[in-house]
């Protein structure tokens, strides 16, 4: 209750000029924003929680006189995590359902199937998936909120630099996150005098990684093991880590970063480092942290709402409609360049994923503070930077 | 020496899941040449329900007969809904069928469940066993020891006692074992319900080693698919043996020459065996009358 009263407090006094202005609520046209999210399918674990945010505040905005007086009205699709059908959707939201503005592709082959559709017709897009290619080259209309892979990289390689390890074997998934992932790694290694020195992967639904691992074990000189991944894989990579006594430290990407991951791994995952936003670690951001009220108040509203641990995802989506209709707000209309421009000037924005500071030339405005670096000590996380 | 012994070890830990999905699809195909491709859906059924039960404070072996009456039951429930009433229809028609109840029973899934992933502890502990410089971990020994255990039972079971050879009469030719007084309609019914429960004593003892989810089943239904056809469909020991080979082919493939190339090097044995034996290793020759 006392932080539903917060929240309707910050959005009374964040609304409180315009509706005064424009008067009349219910006369107004709403504003329309549209979504397609994978809410079924593959990437469902990222969907769903995504959608939840997403109605949740719509929901709770709207009982609270919406923006600048105008309802608000969500559409959302389940594209299944299908770039074909996420183009379809990106299409029907924008000619039949007239939307304003569009959230969502919660993965990178759905983003970058909307981008086709999104880019010509001129309609403000903001994405919540993680590949760097979305936004690089920028794309006029084409913003994203997540951390990139390429990101993650770095913070990992930033770690290891600093711990003097340089020779690095990487095992990545052979599909999707973790083959982007690995990519963006081997470019980035370099840059902080990593050197790969082997060079595995695995399928997403490989049992047993153990002998890709003992290939690693018999390189010479391997200092470190970087795993990058998601869903099962990790959790196997770590476990078979175990199994064949590797003393080497491992690294995994922000792709585990969940409760799921460590439960999944058991004691095997304890000395575990991975790059985190501030959501996974709420509770141990130091108090002047200025993330620290928006991730606790985040991660309570989904809790008590859904019962359910929060992740990134959903921070993610959350991030993307603060963005979105802070920028409704500040061009006073939902006209369609405007509202564009106004999200390009997004600036000291503090989100679930980091404080975002966007500019023509870079339409994520996230930089590597946005990641902290945690282990895993005794099945929870520990933050080290 | 312990680097080619690691990877027979990971091989063997793959392919004895492998084979354990394959040994699955045997029973439905001998009752009636039906490949259940929801087969792999009972395997994720039983380590779903067990691992659920289990995180829930139930005991492992209380929670393992019940995720195995639950499976069963789904597999009766799928026989009598699905399959029964279409049994004058093509194989095609209803091994398509199958291919739909899969698709449903996942969807169930996510809804009965969710969508995380769910783990089991292993059996017996998570010390690995340390053989001559290479590990394995105790669970995997359980998978095979299951594995024979379950062609041992299927040999019997098909061999020794009236229902299984009533089962097989069915299979070469249901008019005549119609004739004799075998009733087919029940020996549908009874094939769907074991293999169900195979499949879910399969689920039990792989998810300590692979985890579980409601998708679990396509992976695992689709290597024991392989695993079968490689060993010849409907015989038991074939389909143990094409898993193997499989799991085997992959970690050495991956070893020795390149991870990126495991999956292609397992599926290019997979051609070539049945290039020169299209029945599979151990498969009998098919006859059809035209």
């Amino acid at each position: 209750m006392r932080d539903l009263m917060r929240w309707g407090a910050a959005a009374f006094a964040a609304l409180g000029f315009a509706s005064l202005a424009s008067g009349n609520a219910l006369a107004a046209e709403p504003v329309r924003i549209g979504a397609f999210l994978a809410v079924t399918g593959p990437a469902s674990f990222l969907g769903e929680p995504e959608k939840k945010t997403l109605e949740m505040y719509v929901d709770r905005l709207n009982k609270q006189g919406g923006v600048q007086g105008r309802k608000i009205e969500l559409t959302v699709y389940d594209d299944g995590g299908a770039p074909d059908k996420a183009a379809t959707f990106a299409k029907r939201l924008i000619q039949s359902d007239n939307v304003d503005i569009i959230i969502g592709g919660t993965t990178t082959g759905t983003s970058m199937a909307a981008i086709k559709i999104v880019e010509p017709a001129g309609v403000p897009f903001i994405s919540l998936a993680g590949g760097i290619d979305i936004i690089e080259p920028v794309k006029k209309w084409v913003f994203k909120t997540p951390h990139t892979d390429r990101m993650a990289a770095e913070k990992v390689f930033a770690d290891l630099h600093k711990r003097g390890l340089t020779k690095v074997a990487l095992i990545s998934e052979n599909a999707g996150f973790g083959k982007s992932g690995h990519d963006q790694s081997l470019k980035v290694a370099g840059n902080y005098g990593i050197e790969i020195v082997a060079d595995e992967v695995y399928s997403p639904k490989d049992p047993d990684v153990t002998a890709q691992l003992t290939k690693i074990k018999n390189t010479p000189g391997v200092q470190a093991i970087f795993n990058f991944g998601f869903g099962q894989g990790p959790a196997i990579v770590t476990k078979n880590t175990k199994q064949l006594g590797i003393t080497q430290p491992l690294y995994q990407s922000h792709g585990v970063a969940s409760k799921d991951y460590i439960r999944l791994s058991g004691d095997a995952a304890d000395g575990v480092r991975l790059p985190a936003a501030g959501l996974v670690i709420a509770d141990q951001l130091a108090a002047t942290d200025p993330q620290k009220p928006v991730v606790s108040a985040f991660k309570a509203d989904y809790e008590t709402a859904f019962k359910s641990e929060v992740s990134t995802f959903a921070g993610h989506a959350y991030d993307g409609l603060q963005i979105a209709l802070s920028a409704i707000m500040r061009a006073g209309s939902s006209d369609k360049a405007k509202v564009r421009d106004e999200i390009e000037k997004t600036s000291g924005y503090v989100g679930t994923g980091g404080i975002v500071s966007m500019s023509p030339t870079d339409h994520m405005g996230l930089n590597l503070s946005a990641f902290h670096m945690v282990e895993i000590v005794k099945g929870d996380w520990k933050m080290v930077d | 020496m312990a680097e080619l012994l690691q990877y027979l070890f990971a091989g063997l830990t793959s392919g004895a899941i492998y084979a354990l999905a394959g040994l699955g699809f045997a029973i439905i195909y001998n009752a009636s040449h039906v490949i259940n491709f929801a087969q792999g859906e009972f395997i994720m059924i039983g380590g779903m329900t067990t691992a659920t039960l289990a995180a829930a404070g139930v005991p492992v072996p209380l929670a393992a007969l019940a995720a195995m009456a639950v499976t069963m039951l789904v597999g009766v429930a799928l026989e009598k809904f699905a399959i029964e009433p279409a049994r004058d229809s093509d194989v095609v028609t209803i091994i398509i069928i199958t291919i739909g109840a899969s698709i449903f029973l996942r969807g169930a899934a996510q809804v009965v469940w969710d969508k995380e992933f769910h783990a089991l502890a292993p059996f017996s502990g998570e010390t690995p066993i340390r053989v001559l410089g290479a590990t394995l971990m105790p669970q995997s020994l359980w998978v095979v020891g299951v594995a024979m255990a379950m062609i041992a039972g299927l040999w019997w079971f098909f061999n020794r006692t009236l229902f299984g050879k009533a089962m097989l009469a069915t299979s070469f030719n249901r008019l005549a074992a119609q004739l004799m007084g075998i009733g087919v309609k029940k020996v549908l019914l009874v094939s769907f319900a074991l293999s169900a429960a195979l499949g879910a004593v399969g689920g039990i003892v792989v998810t300590p080693i692979a985890f579980t989810n409601y998708e679990a089943g396509i992976m695992l239904g689709l290597k024991g698919f392989s695993a079968a056809v490689l060993g010849g469909l409907g015989n038991g020991m074939g389909a143990v043996v094409g898993g193997l080979i499989v799991g085997i082919a992959e970690a050495l493939g991956a070893g020795y020459v390149s991870s990126a190339y495991k999956d292609a090097i397992a599926f290019v044995i997979i051609l070539v065996v049945l290039f020169f034996m299209p029945n599979g290793l151990f498969g009998k020759k098919g006859v059809d009358r035209v």
